[in-house]
């Protein structure tokens, strides 16, 4: 149990110490996940959007193969995306293992399944209500998604921030694709497993109180923001 | 994952649009173990390097056999791990230009201080673990290809003891690296064999101690290697070898000679002179 408390003091000392390892690290995690869940919800908001409205031949299986990749394995990700970018592979020209890229990318492939599967359960409820209307004013099918995105904007930020938490909480892809280089693409998780592994226990649990004020800092952000344009559109 | 590659396509089409940190300065990739990066070893020679050179060493550290997996996918330009055999083995396929011998350290065994196996008067490694198999108490492997790995698989061998038999009753394997290992044997109570430099350096000790130490046996000896360009047309040839020349020369070799935790040296510099 000392350790707990040790790792509080320690968790408060850092933040408070400004110390410059510490703030590079934060910011490549929070650059690397946001970017992620940027583009993964730019590919899987319209992705989402459309399997809600559309009714084809195999939908059914096609959103069980969706919700199922909501489980995708991080670390099966990242081998993925290292046998693509590894100098040996099809992608190896571009010299992208190893860089923050790589960890985006692995990030998106593991959250866009979430922001798209979750999100066609969102809009599909949405346009079951629209339906109706939507025939009447034979309003076009890009437009239908559009006011469907935009009008159920603030569950799909709930949404979005579940991406957002996978991306930032996951250490398996990010460890093979990024190689957990000092002052490179080393990241708040990898950071922890790092010091795991040193046996420094009491850091690594500081640092993931750490990374725990990091989510709940952007979870209020768009939080505020919800409540704050929440006001304004009802004035 | 018929739809991960144009995924990838479109994100390293922004990749490319952006620059590319690691174009930006003089810097090369070195495939590594987890016993030197967890010890600290590299905090303490990479900046005495970057400082004569300016060149900046990248490190992913993983097992042995892990790294030199990864270089054989040339996503490493110099590889620095303690697998002779198979560093011979990539030098002989053409996948690296040359071995030289670094540094060397020692392996020791590790475990509970009750010492419940009895090994701590023994000075032979062998002799250590059979005592241990006779007993049947726990042991935790790396199980990972890591040259800490097939160290041990060695001295089973040595002592004539099938430990296959006995996976995941009192020989568990974790699969992991060497502090995620050691982790796991004080968490269980178990003896395990590490790297001397990642114990010295190791926070999580909880009472365990050193019981098996000193044998020839246990030695401990790193190479590195220059990735082939023949093979790796990408490999930095030029930076590489300056850090192969570094590092084996009196100056680097006085520099990892200098590399102390809690008092004690952990790598013992034995290049060969040329």
């Amino acid at each position: 149990m000392q350790d707990f408390t040790q790792a509080f003091v320690l968790a408060f000392e850092l933040v408070f110490s400004g110390d410059a390892d510490l703030i590079e690290i934060i910011v490549l995690s929070l650059r690397v996940s946001l970017t992620a869940m940027v583009v993964a919800c730019v590919l899987g908001l319209p992705l989402g959007a459309i399997l809600a409205i559309t009714r084809f031949p195999g939908r059914g299986p096609a959103l069980v193969v969706l919700n199922a990749l909501m489980g995708l394995p991080p670390v099966v990700v990242g081998l993925i995306v290292y046998l693509h970018l590894s100098r040996a592979g099809p992608m190896g020209s571009f010299g992208l293992l190893y860089t923050p890229t790589a960890m985006i990318i692995a990030q998106v492939i593991l959250i866009m399944p979430i922001i798209a599967a979750l999100s066609r359960q969102v809009l599909e409820d949405l346009n079951n209500e629209y339906a109706e209307q939507f025939r009447s004013l034979s309003v076009p099918r890009h437009a239908a998604i559009q006011a469907l995105i935009w009008d159920a904007r603030f569950s799909l930020m709930t949404v979005a921030l579940a991406g957002f938490g996978r991306a930032i909480a996951e250490v398996g892809a990010v460890i093979i694709v990024g190689g957990n280089i000092d002052h490179l693409t080393r990241v708040m998780t990898t950071a922890i497993a790092l010091e795991t592994s040193k046996g420094d226990l009491p850091l690594a649990l500081a640092l993931g109180l750490v990374l725990l004020t990091i989510a709940f800092a952007v979870n209020a952000a768009v939080m505020s923001l919800r409540l704050t344009t929440g006001r304004y559109a009802n004035v | 994952m018929k739809s991960a590659t144009p995924l990838l396509a479109a994100a390293a089409l922004m990749a490319i649009l952006s620059t590319s940190p690691i174009a930006a300065e003089q810097s090369i990739l070195l495939q590594s173990t987890t016993s030197t990066k967890n010890s600290g070893f590299y905090d303490h020679i990479l900046p005495l390097f970057k400082a004569e050179t300016g060149i900046t060493v990248h490190v992913v550290a993983v097992g042995s056999g892990q790294a030199i997996k990864n270089a054989r996918n040339c996503d490493a330009d110099v590889l620095l791990v303690h697998a002779k055999a198979d560093e011979e083995n990539f030098v002989a396929k053409g996948f690296g230009v040359k071995r030289h011998r670094l540094m060397y350290n020692d392996f020791i065994i590790v475990g509970p201080a009750a010492d419940p196996a009895k090994i701590n008067t023994l000075k032979d490694a062998p002799a250590a673990l059979i005592r241990i198999a006779q007993t049947k108490t726990l042991f935790v492997s790396r199980g990972d290809t890591s040259g800490t790995h097939k160290k041990e698989q060695t001295l089973w061998r040595s002592a004539g003891i099938n430990v296959i038999a006995a996976s995941g009753k009192w020989y568990r394997e974790t699969g992991s690296g060497m502090g995620a290992t050691l982790n796991a044997a004080v968490a269980m109570g178990a003896y395990a064999l590490t790297d001397r430099a990642t114990w010295i350096a190791f926070k999580n000790k909880q009472g365990f101690n050193i019981h098996v130490e000193g044998d020839k046996a246990l030695l401990n000896q790193y190479g590195i290697i220059l990735v082939n360009k023949a093979r790796c047309p990408t490999t930095k040839t030029n930076a590489g070898q300056r850090f192969i020349d570094w590092l084996t020369s009196p100056t680097g070799q006085a520099a990892i000679q200098g590399f102390r935790r809690n008092g004690q040296q952990l790598f013992f510099p034995n290049a060969a002179k040329n």
